[in-house]
């Protein structure tokens, strides 16, 4: 069995972002890039799941800049076997289904008979790809995962719902989401950070991959923004002093900020 | 292309909140975009509570009642909403932003060819279309979008709208789900319902965080019956874990868990680096502390100086009247 891990590049969750106002996008030209935190635990699970003997390939496919190879390494390093990146300039600008179309094809091309997802990225924050490449793709998709097994032909789930936990069953190849519950990362050894060095590294474009540059990048999405505003910066956040009426102020507050 | 579609979620016997907002927002919507209003909810033995869309302003309820829509797995759901969609062309689907929601948008979005808006904090008509607004990067930037070509499916974060009804009535139609390949190869075989008051720190939209300013181990009872009025999960910091107040799974920070939640409310808790790398992606952080040099302050959205033990039972009172209310 092959397995697809979707990761993404991200900027520094520590770093301050950047919307470009010219074009609406995030301003990947800057700052730090880092893998993508919540990616790490489905990197961890295909791991696992090869060193349990279940899998025999694990591949990295991801969208975006080809400079993003440096930031997704860190996947090689933990331990999966070798990266494709899908980096075309037609790409730019894909709405979540111009890029679940093109990382549906990537996943495909790779061979992958379970695709795995973090929960969300760090960024974006969607949480929606894996059900978007489980439609494109046409196979079972299960978000959510806090375990996964793999037994022959068939994946048994306990996900997370807004009601408790679910198991399910389905039968491979599957699309499956895992949170941040299901293992503990490993932390790349030295040896690994060195070997990913020499793993596989290919960056294609989408025609490589056999996805449709029309159907994803500006041309093919179906949302456009429109206007970018920025509120007050969280540094010049609000300070009382508690005259009793604390507790009323924080209410307020919650109330306002839609929050509660 | 006529008409509004709500998507309604059902759940332990009541429909969910963000259902009734979504639906009371778009009665507002109706006058720019055109009517009719429908709501569509898929579920298990669902079909008695249908008629209550109809009192917050949905004028035909479409119900797919089926065992196979029951749990959590939204792939039926998917289905229900597409059918409905192939005979009625609505031109806006407006989906409340739950776990089940997120995962019928996505793959709806697909299926149809359509643009999905997530996360929406505010939803207006823009000419004859729709607008949507999301907070992006812990809400450091507020990003307007409209769609291209509909259908709009919109997801709506909750709390974003307050649910009225306005005494309608709605005629209620039953469809017949026709089940796809994905839903019918998923077997729900196990359901275990949450533990009432424990939400995993990961998966929860709200956390109440308890640190030093506690004093004492037992004193984490403030901070839980706050956790458990807001529906949220309680974490802890280093300094707390450390002197043994608090369990380890429990910790926020650099050497704890890293959290996003869409509201982090730090009590008795300094935000020292250590902490701060763990939470400061939240969306929104309320602090209570009484140092009111506590570097948490520096970074808080909503700071409040004074006596925890005098806010916290205040505002775990207020919060329940509201909720009550």
């Amino acid at each position: 069995m092959k397995i697809a891990v979707c990761v993404k590049e991200v900027p520094d969750t520590t770093a301050e972002k950047r919307i470009d106002p010219s074009t609406f996008r995030l301003d990947r030209t800057s700052g730090d890039k880092m893998l993508n935190e919540f990616d790490k635990y489905a990197i961890e699970e295909a791991i696992r799941l090869k060193e349990a003997g279940a899998a025999d390939e694990v591949v990295l496919v991801s969208m975006g800049p080809a400079k993003a190879v440096d930031s997704l390494r860190t996947g090689l390093a933990m331990g999966a076997d070798r990266l494709v990146l899908v980096s075309d300039d037609a790409l730019a600008g894909s709405d979540y289904a111009g890029t679940a179309r093109v990382l549906a094809k990537a996943a495909e091309s790779a061979g992958a008979d379970l695709v795995l997802f973090g929960s969300e990225a760090t960024d974006a924050r969607g949480g929606v790809m894996a059900a978007a490449v489980g439609e494109v793709l046409g196979r079972v998709w299960i978000t959510s995962a806090n375990s996964l097994a793999v037994d022959g032909g068939s994946i048994t789930v306990e996900r997370q719902t807004d009601d408790g936990v679910d198991t399910v069953q389905a039968p491979l190849p599957a699309v499956v989401s895992v949170t941040k519950a299901i293992n503990e990362p490993r932390y790349p050894s030295l040896k690994g950070i060195m070997g990913a060095k020499k793993k596989p590294q290919e960056v294609k474009s989408a025609a490589d991959v056999g996805a449709d540059a029309a159907q994803a990048g500006e041309a093919g999405a179906k949302t456009k923004v429109v206007g970018i505003e920025t509120p007050p910066a969280r540094a010049t956040g609000t300070k009382i002093k508690d005259a009793g009426d604390g507790a009323q102020k924080i209410l307020d507050f919650l109330i306002e900020r839609k929050l509660i | 292309m006529p008409g509004i579609l709500v998507v309604a979620e059902h759940s332990n016997g009541r429909f969910r909140r963000v259902s009734l907002e979504v639906l009371t927002k778009a009665r507002e919507l109706k006058g720019a975009l055109g009517g009719p209003l429908a709501a569509v909810v898929a579920g298990s033995g669902v079909a008695d509570a249908a008629g209550e869309l109809g009192q917050y302003g949905a004028e035909t309820v479409y119900v797919a009642d089926h065992e196979a829509l029951g749990s959590g797995v939204a792939a039926g759901h998917v289905d229900v909403v597409a059918g409905l969609q192939a005979t009625h062309d609505f031109s806006a689907i407006l989906i409340g932003a739950t776990a089940l929601g997120k995962d019928l948008a996505a793959a709806l979005a697909v299926r149809l060819g359509a643009g999905l808006n997530g996360d929406s904090t505010e939803l207006t008509a823009a000419g004859a279309g729709l607008r949507a607004r999301r907070p992006v990067f812990g809400g450091q930037n507020l990003v307007d979008a409209e769609w291209t070509g509909g259908p709009a499916i919109a997801l709506v974060r909750p709390n974003s709208f307050k649910p009225e009804p306005n005494g309608g009535s709605a005629s209620v139609e039953s469809v017949t789900p026709e089940l796809g390949p994905v839903a019918s190869a998923v077997k729900v075989t196990g359901r275990k319902p949450a533990e009432e008051g424990k939400i995993s720190l990961e998966e929860a939209s709200i956390i109440v965080s308890g640190g030093r300013g506690l004093g004492a181990p037992e004193n984490f009872s403030y901070v839980e019956a706050l956790a458990k009025e807001l529906g949220a999960a309680v974490g802890a910091s280093r300094a707390a874990v450390d002197a043994g107040w608090y369990p380890h799974p429990s910790q926020v920070g650099q050497t704890g868990k890293t959290v996003s939640p869409n509201l982090y409310i730090a009590c008795g808790i300094s935000g020292a680096i250590q902490h701060k790398v763990g939470m400061q992606t939240s969306d929104v952080i309320v602090a209570v502390n009484k140092d009111e040099e506590a570097p948490i302050f520096g970074f808080a959205d909503f700071g409040v100086v004074g006596d925890l033990f005098e806010i916290l039972p205040k505002l775990t009172e207020l919060v329940a009247a509201r909720k009550a209310g």
